[in-house]
């Protein structure tokens, strides 16, 4: 496969899978928001939120006040920030467009039609009125585009570069939100209901609160919440399964180009198996928001040496 | 609106289109080929009609069918308009165009492998050295250099236009990048999926199997190093062209490549893409960008979109370039009046396909007579493409008349002027009802061991009431262009049990 196709292809999954987990994340904020007066706690979702989706420098940088409609604005359409909604929605349309070739007509259908409508919808996406349908139907078509690239992709390496995007995306945003939150688990606000109602609010946005009971079948815990999310194969976002399908697809990678293996082999290799072999008390033990902020570093690292090795051939 | 009545394609003639031939109504009568089309306009009506152009909107613009314009504000990018009532040519009328298009590509490619080398055609007088040697589109670096199989225009586009049931004549010749292409082929498939019961009542010649024919032609221009089988790869200046469409449509139909510039890369003069597996040598490009922009080291140093080397590599035989560098000398305006000396020259054959009369405004007598007759004429830029730049003497004012004969007198050798046809007209849905729309034909042609042509082409239409001027960039629009075998056309249940036995033997 050309270089610029995978490259094209690996970027095209993530700013769809970016823009998914933005509408999810913002999600979760408008719930926490709209529960915070009978809550009484102090929260700063949209700050919170800001941080997760590494969004907050460029925020302040054009904004001196943090104003749920301003972040709201930021989030889901500013023009200046490069990872809203609406800039991902155009990268990955223009991705996809560039390599029209490469994508079935079904994901290219699933991802023009999103491109039309959400240019179509801009003006009036973020009223107050308007956003709840907005960000649900973000969602609904980030998992129609990836079900489209699931059910209609040859398996070759179209399908394991535009996947390996969709992956990376994926652990980076769970990492983040789990970080966001990460004093909620362990630190000084860990106690109490809205402590618990963060807890929920997390699992909600990973789509995993009802899961959470099926594997654990007890009332929601900090460290079974960040054990879900960080080493539970059977949760799709957690950031074990999201690095095994990582490590897996490099692997498919490498044999179907004549078994050559590098740098991102190796990173990923060892990511996982740290991932694989943890244990949450260690973990815990050891700092949450130290071990998550290293994940998020060698996610990028990781990213950096993929870059390298295939697609800047 | 009536549906189903009379009155629902009653064509509404205007003085400009009076006088034109009628591809659908001549001679009092329908003409037999649009026996069917008359059929189904009366059955259905106009607004059937419209809701199926409605339906063929949306097929284009769902699937991406668009063409790029950018730096013109709104829309970058748009759907060239395609109208649902097909242009439709009889087999015979077909076969005799197909003849003087082989004719006239095969005279061009010589023309081509003629003044790269020994140029007699020169100096045999037939055309003045000047024109040819003094050309921009002439390319010193392709002298002494023969390209594989001595072609120099794999994919022509002839442009056709017409005046009569047997009178039709060529336009301008396209032996560098012709496009549209896509769009054959795409109004095609609409056709099919909006009007399956009008298609499968004709006997529609297929175009399809254009992508392999295509594929085929490239193949067989592989160059003298090329070892087992070619690899075939489209160059593309990138995705804000306005063809990147067609050339992605045409990569997929063929199963191959795509390239940027970027992509490939030249070492020891062997050009290799970039690919996650590591290089891989390409043996022929069909190359979509300018000659200008291919080689930054011999064409246009400060090209982005070209490949440094790679002409070095195709003169040493490591690839082929289709169409080759230096075929518009063959399309160039000023040499087009001389194509059927050429055709007279190097085939010994009588041309089947007559040139519009051209006059050349470099020339004294032929300047005088232009300047005289401007209101009469069509006077164009001998280089350059498009309807950009284009005075239409029927429709000018006397500022716009000025204003050419300022420019003529300044630089004659840009101008070239012909007289204004009554091009032919087919119906054609405008805004308030169906109404005669001119027309031309790009059939397209391809050059490989031998000459192949899918029956039809492109057929461009002026969606401008009285307007000449088809281009995309200028209003036109497209229309499906159909080529009936001969025969009756077969009923309904043969058609069905055909596609029966298919399934079944499939």
């Amino acid at each position: 496969m050309l270089s610029r196709t995978a490259d094209s292809l690996y970027w095209m999954g993530r700013y769809v899978e970016r823009a998914g987990n933005l509408a999810r994340g913002m999600q979760v904020a408008l719930r926490m928001a709209g529960l915070a007066s009978s809550l009484g706690g102090d929260v700063d979702e949209w700050r919170t939120l800001l941080v997760a989706a590494g969004a907050e420098p460029g925020f302040l940088a054009k904004h001196s006040d943090v104003t749920p409609e301003a972040v709201i604005r930021w989030l889901a359409l500013d023009q200046d920030n490069p990872s809203s909604i609406a800039n991902c929605i155009e990268a990955a349309r223009g991705n996809g467009r560039a390599v029209r070739t490469a994508l079935t007509v079904d994901m290219w259908e699933a991802l023009n039609d999103t491109w039309r409508e959400m240019r179509a919808q801009a003006a009036t996406a973020a009223d107050p009125e308007r956003l709840p349908q907005f960000l649900e139907w973000v969602r609904a078509r980030t998992l129609l585009f990836n079900g489209a690239a699931a059910d209609t992709m040859l398996r070759n390496d179209g399908w394991r570069f535009t996947h390996l995007g969709v992956m990376l995306e994926r652990a980076d945003n769970t990492a983040r939100l789990l970080d966001a939150k990460h004093e909620t688990i362990t630190g000084e606000g860990s106690e109490g209901a809205v402590a618990y109602a963060q807890w929920q609010a997390l699992l909600r946005s990973v789509s995993a609160l009802r899961s959470y009971q099926w594997i654990y079948h007890t009332r929601l815990k900090p460290r079974l919440v960040a054990d879900m999310l960080i080493l539970r194969p059977e949760l799709p976002r957690s950031l074990l399964a999201c690095h095994s399908r990582v490590e897996q697809v490099l692997d498919r990678i490498a044999e179907a180009n004549g078994g050559r293996r590098g740098e991102p082999h190796r990173l990923a290799g060892e990511i996982h198996a740290r991932l694989r072999y943890g244990r949450i008390e260690d973990i815990l033990a050891g700092g949450l928001h130290a071990f998550l902020t290293q994940c998020i570093n060698r996610n990028i690292d990781l990213g950096r040496e993929i870059t390298a090795f295939y697609l800047h051939g | 609106m009536v549906a189903g009545g009379e009155s629902g394609f009653r064509i509404n003639h205007v003085n400009e289109s009076r006088r034109a031939f009628d591809e659908m109504h001549a001679e009092g009568g329908v003409r037999p080929a649009y026996a069917g089309i008359e059929a189904w306009l009366k059955a259905h009506g106009l607004e059937a009609l419209a809701a199926k152009r409605a339906e063929a909107e949306a097929l284009f613009r769902r699937v991406g069918i668009t063409f790029a314009v950018y730096g013109e504000g709104g829309d970058p990018e748009r759907l060239i308009p395609f109208d649902v009532i097909p242009r439709i040519l009889a087999r015979q009328e077909w076969d005799r165009l197909s003849r003087g298009l082989t004719q006239r590509v095969k005279a061009l490619n010589m023309f081509m492998a003629d003044v790269y080398s020994k140029r007699e055609i020169l100096r045999a007088g037939l055309i003045p050295e000047s024109l040819v040697l003094q050309n921009e589109a002439f390319r010193p670096e392709m002298q002494g250099f023969v390209p594989p199989g001595g072609v120099y225009t794999h994919i022509s586009g002839i442009d056709l236009v017409r005046t009569g049931p047997d009178d039709f004549y060529v336009l301008e010749d396209n032996c560098r990048t012709p496009s549209g292409v896509s769009y054959m082929l795409e109004n095609r498939e609409a056709m099919l999926r909006l009007f399956p019961q009008l298609c499968a009542g004709h006997r529609l010649m297929p175009v399809g199997h254009y992508p392999e024919e295509l594929l085929e032609t490239l193949k067989e221009a592989a160059p003298p190093n090329c070892q087992g089988e070619p690899c075939v790869a489209i160059l593309t200046p990138g995705h804000y062209n306005s063809a990147y469409y067609e050339h992605c449509f045409l990569a997929d139909e063929m199963g191959v490549e795509v390239v940027e510039g970027f992509d490939l890369f030249v070492e020891d003069a062997v050009v290799y893409m970039r690919t996650t597996a590591g290089p891989r040598r390409v043996d022929v490009l069909y190359r979509r960008l300018d000659d200008d922009y291919l080689d930054p080291l011999v064409f246009r140093p400060d090209s982005m979109l070209g490949v440094p080397g790679i002409f070095a590599a195709y003169r040493a035989g490591n690839i082929t370039l289709a169409n080759a560098p230096g075929a518009g000398i063959a399309d160039d305006k000023a040499i087009y009046p001389f194509v059927p000396d050429m055709i007279r020259f190097y085939l010994d054959e009588a041309p089947l396909l007559q040139n519009v009369p051209t006059y050349l405004c470099e020339r004294d007598e032929d300047r005088a007579y232009v300047l005289e007759h401007m209101q009469e004429l069509v006077v164009k830029l001998a280089r350059g493409s498009g309807g950009y730049g284009m005075l239409i003497g029927p429709h000018s004012t006397a500022e716009q008349r000025d204003e050419f004969a300022r420019r003529i007198k300044a630089r004659p050798a840009d101008y070239i002027a012909q007289p204004t046809l009554a091009l032919s007209t087919v119906p054609t849905l405008a805004g308030s009802g169906i109404a005669p729309r001119h027309v031309d034909l790009r059939p397209y042609i391809l050059t490989g061991k031998d000459v192949r042509i899918v029956p039809g082409g492109l057929t461009r239409v002026a969606l401008r009431e009285g307007s000449l001027v088809v281009n995309s960039s200028q209003g036109g629009g497209t229309k499906d262009t159909w080529v009936l075998d001969d025969g009756p056309a077969p009923s309904q249940s043969q058609t069905q049990s055909q596609s029966q036995s298919q399934r079944m033997g499939g």
